[in-house]
C-alpha cells in the first residue's frame, strides 16, 4: 500500500463573488522510501497540494490516505497528531522560535507527543548530532547562519521519526552553495530510508530528487523518473551537473 | 507533561519581554497592593478590638447615656445616667453580678517636677478590675474601704511611670491629679493600645474623687460597666435594666431610651460592621483597579498572539492541537497576573505594616491567609477571564495563514 494515496482531490476558496479552483481532481501515490519533488510556477497548486499533503488543510473533494489513514475524516485534533507523528515539515524561511535554543527547537515536536524531559533531550540531541550541528545545540537562531537554521529545521522535521519529511522551498533563501550542502543532507536522509517531499521551483533543486511530479492549473501534468534515478538504478554513478540539461527541468521554467 | 512545558513557555514568554510584562501587571500589582495593604491594616484593628473585647467576656455590658442630638452637636435635652442608676441596677436586676461606674475625664498628673497628662483619668469603683478584666499587676487595686472612707488613693498604668519618673518602685509615692493629692497603691498590667487610646497610660481614681476632680456635673452622665452572672442571661438582664432605668427615668412608652445598653456582642458587631464596610468601600475600589488590571493583560496578550502569530503557525505544523494552544496562552495570562499578585502581595504587605507603624496607637497589621488566598483567586480569575480570549484567538488560527504571516 502506498504512503501517500491521493484520489481524485479539488481543492476550492471561497472568495466572496468568485470561487478559486487551487486543484482540479489529482491524483498521486508515493511510496514509502520515494524522493519526490513537485514542481510548478506560482498559482499551479503545488503549495496548496503541500498543504494538504502536510495535513495543515483538508480537500474540498476527494480522498486522501496517509499511511493508511483517511486523513479527510478527521478533526482538528486528529489532524494535529498525524502532524506530529507522519509529517516533519521544512519550510523556505525555517520557521524556528526566536530566543530559543537549537535543542529546545528540535524538542518541540515531541513536546507535543507527550515525551519526558530526558527523552526529547536526548532524541533531539542526536538529530541536531545527524544534521551536523552537534557543537551548535545551544545557539540560537540569530547566531546561527542560514543553512546552520535549515539544519536545525531539518533536524525539527526528523525528530519524531515521519513517515514523510515534507519540505517548501528549503532552498529558498539561501545562496547557492548553501543550498547544494542542504540538498546534500536531504539526498542522505533519503539514502537512510527517509520519504522525502520536495516542493519547488528551482529544477537545480528538483533534480535531486529521484521523481519529479509537475503541476499546473491544479491539476499534475507530468510525473516522471528523473534522470537521477535512472543512473541509481544503472550501476554507474550519476556524473555531477547532468540533471541541469533534463527534459524536465526546462519543463518548469 | 504539556501542562508543565506550558508553564515553562509561559515563563520564558515572559522573560522574554520583561520590561512589558511587568508594566502589564502594575494594575494587577497595585489593586492586590491596595487590597492587601488595606485589609491588612483593618483585620490588625479588628484582630486586636476583638481580642480585648473577648478579654472583658461575653457577660461585660456597657450602659452609656444618650445624648439627642438635632443639628450638629447641639444637645437638645442632657440625659442623665448616674451612680445611683447604677447601683439601683445593681440591687433590683437579678442577675447583676458586679458593676461600677465610670466617668471619664483629663488632668495633668503631677510628681515632684514632673508633668504628664494621661489618655484619661478614670473614676471608678472597687470593681473595675473585674468588670473589665484588667487588673493590677503590683500593688492593689481601690477597696470598698478606699471608697468608704474616701481615701486619697491613685491606681496609675506602667505608662505613667516613666512619664512621672517614679523609678522602680512607685507604690506608696504621693502624686497630685490636678489639685489632688493621691497615694499610688498600685500599678495596673500592662495592655498595649486599643483604638487609638494607650490603655497603659491611665489614671484611676476613687469615684467621689473623680466628682471632686471634675465637678459634680460629671455625675451626671457617668458609664456603668457591669457583667451578668452567665451569657445565657445576658438578653434577659439587658431587658430588665431597659425596664428599670426607663422606669426610673420617667420615659412615656412612646419615647425612646435616653440610654444605651450595649453587650460584648454588640460592641463587637458594631466595630465589625464599620471594619467590614470599610473594607467592602475599598474592596469595589479595588475591584475596578483588578478590571482594569485584567483589560491591560488582555491588551497585551492581544499583542502577543499577534506578535507571535507565526510561533502558533510553527507550534501548530508540528503537531500542537487547539488547545494546547489555548492552555499555553491562557497559562501565559494566568501567569502575569499570579506574578503580579505576587508582588502586589508582597507591596500590600510592606504597605500595611508602614502605614500601621506610621499612625501612633495603631495595631500591627495582620494579613489573614484568606486575604492571601482571596488575592491570588482574585488574580488567577482575573488573568483566566481577560486571557480566555485572546487564548481562544491563537488556538483558532489556521496553520497555513499563520506559517505565511510576516
Amino acid at each position: 500500500m502506498a504512503l501517500i494515496e491521493l484520489k481524485d482531490i479539488y481543492k476550492v476558496y471561497d472568495m466572496g463573488a468568485e470561487q478559486v479552483h487551487a486543484l482540479n481532481g489529482v491524483d498521486l501515490q508515493v511510496e514509502r522510501g520515494e524522493y519526490v519533488a513537485i514542481m510548478g510556477s506560482s498559482g499551479s497548486g503545488k503549495s496548496t497540494l503541500m498543504n494538504l499533503v502536510g495535513c495543515l488543510d483538508t480537500p474540498t473533494s476527494g480522498s486522501y490516505i496517509l499511511n493508511g489513514v483517511a486523513v479527510e475524516e478527521l478533526d482538528d485534533s486528529q489532524l494535529a497528531a498525524i502532524r506530529n507523528k507522519e509529517i516533519g515539515f521544512v519550510f523556505q524561511t525555517f520557521n524556528l522560535l526566536a530566543r530559543t535554543d537549537a535543542l529546545h527547537n528540535v524538542e518541540l515536536p515531541l513536546i507535543y507527543a507527550g515525551l519526558s524531559r530526558g527523552e526529547r533531550r536526548e532524541r533531539a540531541r542526536r538529530a541536531l548530532e545527524k544534521v551536523g550541528l552537534g557543537d551548535r545545540m545551544h545557539h540560537q537562531p540569530n547566531e546561527l547562519s542560514g543553512g546552520q537554521r535549515q539544519r536545525v529545521a531539518i533536524a525539527r522535521a526528523l525528530v519524531n521519526q515521519p513517515s514523510i519529511l515534507l519540505a517548501d522551498e528549503p532552498t529558498g533563501n539561501l545562496d547557492s552553495a548553501t543550498s547544494e550542502e542542504i540538498m546534500q543532507l536531504f539526498d542522505e536522509l533519503h539514502r537512510g530510508g527517509n520519504t522525502v517531499v520536495l516542493v519547488t521551483h528551482e529544477a537545480d533543486i528538483a533534480r535531486h530528487a529521484w521523481r519529479q511530479v509537475i503541476l499546473r492549473d491544479g491539476k499534475v501534468i507530468a510525473d516522471e523518473k528523473t534522470v537521477r534515478a535512472e543512473a541509481a538504478l544503472t550501476p554507474t554513478p550519476l556524473p555531477e551537473g547532468e540533471g541541469e540539461n533534463s527534459g524536465l527541468s526546462s519543463l518548469s521554467r | 507533561m504539556v501542562f508543565l512545558e506550558n508553564f515553562r513557555i509561559a515563563l520564558a514568554a515572559l522573560r522574554a519581554n520583561l520590561m512589558r510584562s511587568i508594566l502589564t501587571t502594575l494594575g494587577i500589582i497595585i489593586g492586590v497592593a491596595a487590597v492587601v495593604a488595606v485589609v491588612s491594616v483593618v483585620q490588625g484593628l479588628q484582630y486586636t478590638i476583638s481580642n480585648q473585647l473577648q478579654g472583658v467576656g461575653a457577660t461585660f455590658m456597657v450602659i452609656s447615656p444618650k445624648m439627642e442630638r438635632n443639628f450638629p452637636g447641639m444637645v437638645v435635652r442632657q440625659v442623665k445616667l448616674t451612680y445611683d442608676d447604677g447601683k439601683a441596677v445593681k440591687e433590683k436586676v437579678a442577675g447583676v453580678k458586679i458593676l461600677t461606674p465610670a466617668i471619664f475625664g483629663r488632668a495633668t498628673l503631677k510628681y515632684r517636677d514632673r508633668k504628664h497628662t494621661p489618655a484619661a483619668i478614670i473614676g471608678v469603683n472597687e470593681n473595675w478590675q473585674d468588670v473589665n478584666n484588667h487588673t493590677v499587676d503590683r500593688g492593689r487595686f481601690f477597696s470598698r474601704i478606699d471608697l468608704e472612707n474616701r481615701r486619697k488613693v491613685v491606681v496609675i498604668g506602667e505608662r505613667v511611670i516613666e512619664e512621672l519618673n517614679l523609678g522602680p518602685n512607685p507604690l506608696g509615692k504621693e502624686i497630685y491629679v490636678d489639685t489632688y493629692p493621691g497615694t499610688i497603691i498600685g500599678v495596673m498590667e500592662k495592655k498595649g493600645q486599643s483604638l487609638g487610646m494607650d490603655v497603659d497610660d491611665l489614671a484611676f481614681v476613687p469615684f467621689d474623687s473623680a466628682l471632686a476632680l471634675f465637678g459634680r456635673n460629671a455625675g451626671d452622665q457617668v458609664q456603668l460597666r457591669l457583667q451578668a452572672d452567665a451569657p445565657q442571661h445576658v438578653e434577659q438582664v439587658k431587658d430588665n435594666i431597659t425596664r428599670l432605668l426607663r422606669q426610673r427615668h420617667r420615659i412615656p412608652s412612646s419615647e425612646p431610651d435616653d440610654f444605651q445598653i450595649q453587650t460584648q456582642d454588640e460592641v463587637l458587631n458594631t466595630v465589625n460592621t464599620i471594619l467590614g464596610t470599610v473594607t467592602a468601600v475599598v474592596g469595589g475600589v479595588v475591584g475596578i483597579a483588578l478590571l482594569v488590571g485584567g483589560i491591560g493583560i488582555m491588551n497585551i496578550m492581544l499583542v502577543s498572539v499577534t506578535e507571535r502569530t507565526r510561533e502558533i503557525g510553527v507550534r501548530k505544523a508540528v503537531g500542537g492541537r487547539r488547545q494546547d494552544i489555548l492552555v499555553q496562552f491562557l497559562i501565559e495570562a494566568v501567569t502575569l497576573s499570579l506574578v503580579g499578585g505576587a508582588i502586589g502581595l508582597g507591596f500590600g504587605f510592606g504597605l500595611g505594616a508602614v502605614v500601621a507603624k506610621l499612625i501612633p496607637g495603631f495595631p500591627p497589621a495582620h494579613v489573614p491567609l484568606w486575604a492571601v488566598a482571596l488575592s491570588f483567586g482574585f488574580s488567577a480569575v482575573v488573568g483566566i477571564f481577560f486571557g480566555i480570549y485572546p487564548a481562544a484567538k491563537a488556538s483558532r488560527l489556521d496553520p497555513i495563514e499563520a506559517l505565511r504571516y510576516e
